[in-house]
């Protein structure tokens, strides 16, 4: 039976840890409301989503309260609209008004985010998916709730270099068009290279089409217990070190498996996989950040950061996948700059840089995530930012995103603000060379050798 | 059977027991196991309770015990087993 000690160690990490589930996802099909008709398609997305999700947030709720541990999120992720409305959006603005009815359905349903404003565009972009991309600036700029994400290449097909120089263009005016907010849209925007079909996490998910019609995706979280574990091993070798970790990312999976099958069974739809990424948020002690500085370093970004990133890394995934047998998504640790209080403070010291973040992008998910750059960033650069990430996923065959907030009228050595899980962030400084005549080439990067590793 | 782990933090005074049995006992809830112990002169306690013949529903039971524990000064928390159980056990 249980003991004191146990229900103690557990009560602890919820209360003073942070030990949170981040976010209960339900990934729903839409390809059955394509239509010709762009009104009808409207309605059957409307009616499909608000029925399938309409417990989703009560359920949530009331599984935190049965187990007490706090489900931070739920949300709802569906299939890519480029695909959904490729019949009957003839125009960006067809797409734009799918955007805002995905938004009616997730502030009816009550879900914070709804992802799936999306394309993959791999190797090729339809004319559809076209449209779907450049209506991306004024479908974020009107709606609060929908995010958008656009795979640009995989180790499979390379990379899509035109995709890859518009979305340089499409962020840009996403920033523009949310300028008012500190380039806000931005944040809701992720180019992908690698995406996969179950990420619950936002603002990347959707909800592929090799998934059944419905599904349960869990994010778990905990950080601060990864942190608060290593405390007490402090000066102890790799050994006991990798231990501890393991043991601490089984425990919080466990937790993500209770959720995840409980939410399954009590809303009837099937439970696809547990994303084992330690997500950390703004608060103090729920920081990727802080667990770096407690292995060693003084800050993240400092000699040996990429080397600890890797190994907590790798552990987070051993410990993982032997608390669950369904794993998926992007399943790592997360390195948002604006999200992560160690981070934002390791960009103010000075101890972080960009080009260092795209080293650690190397050895865990996900990518450049939440970091605010320069207003005037050019739209090649951002471009160029993109391929050199998207390039990294390719080459090593892991998911690489990026997702950047070029601040218009704003600069280094200020800070723009997004308010909530998204935190804030220190503008930082990027490159100032030109990457435009690389960019402006047509065509796509081919895919990769898949032997002589080196 | 189902199972629930209340645990009662607080500092330690004359009746903490007593009043949560009898809220158990009026509801027919059937106390399977009670560890206590004192930590810092603070009163902590974990009872597994089985509460499967009971006609009240979990959200009441952890409304109700919280609202006894406010009266004596303590916290009183209610959580469904299974969170300590896929935890700690393979």
């Amino acid at each position: 039976m249980i003991n004191m000690q146990e229900v103690l160690e557990t009560n602890n990490m919820i209360a003073h840890e942070k030990l949170d589930v981040r976010t209960i996802t339900m990934g729903i099909s839409l390809l059955d409301c394509a239509d010709a008709d762009r009104d009808r398609m409207n309605q059957k997305i409307y009616e499909k989503i608000t029925s399938y999700a309409r417990d989703l947030v009560k359920t949530g709720d009331a599984i935190g309260r049965e187990f007490g541990v706090p489900i931070v999120n739920k949300r709802i992720s569906v299939t890519p609209i480029s695909l959904v409305g490729a019949a009957s959006c003839r125009a960006p603005e067809d797409f734009a008004e799918v955007a805002k009815t995905l938004d009616r359905a997730a502030q009816e349903t009550g879900v914070n985010f709804i992802g799936g404003y999306s394309a993959l565009v791999s190797k090729g972009m339809t004319p559809a998916e076209k449209r779907l991309i450049r209506s991306i600036p004024q479908a974020l700029a009107e709606t609060e709730r929908v995010c958008s994400s656009v795979n640009v290449g995989s180790t499979k097909t390379g990379l899509n270099m035109d995709a890859v120089r518009l979305m340089g263009e499409t962020i840009r005016q996403t920033a523009e068009a949310t300028k008012d907010r500190d380039s806000l849209g931005c944040a809701k925007l992720v180019v992908f290279c690698n995406a996969p079909d179950d990420n619950p996490f936002m603002a990347g998910a959707f909800h592929g089409v090799t998934e059944a019609d419905a599904v349960i995706h869990v994010g778990v979280s905990g950080p601060g217990v990864v942190k608060t574990a290593l405390e007490k091993v402090r000066g102890e070798n790799f050994e006991v070190l990798c231990e501890t970790i393991k043991k601490t990312a089984f425990k919080i999976t466990r937790v993500g498996q209770l959720v995840a099958q409980e939410a399954s069974r009590r809303l009837g739809v099937p439970f696809g996989i547990i994303d084992l990424s330690l997500a950390p948020t703004p608060a103090v002690g729920d920081s990727v950040a802080e667990i770096l500085e407690e292995i060693g370093l003084e800050r993240a970004g400092a000699p040996g950061t990429t080397a600890a990133l890797a190994l907590l890394n790798d552990q987070v995934k051993k410990g993982g996948i032997m608390a669950s047998s369904y794993v998926g998504g992007l399943s790592g640790a997360f390195i948002p700059v604006s999200e992560d209080q160690g981070m934002i403070d390791a960009v103010s010291a000075g101890a972080l840089t960009i080009e260092k973040l795209e080293a650690m992008t190397c050895v865990c998910s996900v990518g450049l995530d939440m970091i605010a750059i320069p207003g005037d960033t050019s739209a090649s650069t951002i471009s160029g930012i993109i391929a050199d990430e998207a390039a990294i996923g390719m080459i090593n065959q892991k998911t690489t995103a990026v997702r950047l907030i070029p601040v218009i009228g704003k600069t280094v050595g200020e800070t723009a603000e997004f308010g909530g899980l998204l935190g804030y962030a220190p503008i930082i400084p990027v490159n100032r060379f030109s990457c435009e005549s690389f960019i402006a080439r047509a065509g796509r990067i081919p895919a990769p050798v898949h032997s002589f590793k080196n | 059977m189902s199972k629930i782990i209340i645990t009662i933090v607080g500092k330690d005074r004359v009746g903490i027991v007593a009043r949560t049995c009898n809220y158990l006992a009026d509801h027919n809830m059937n106390i399977l196991d009670i560890t206590q112990t004192i930590l810092q002169e603070y009163f902590n306690m974990m009872m597994i309770v089985d509460i499967s013949r009971s006609e009240t529903g979990f959200d009441d039971m952890a409304r109700e015990l919280k609202a006894v524990g406010e009266e004596i000064g303590v916290t009183i928390q209610c959580q469904r087993e299974e969170i300590f159980t896929s935890m700690h056990r393979i």
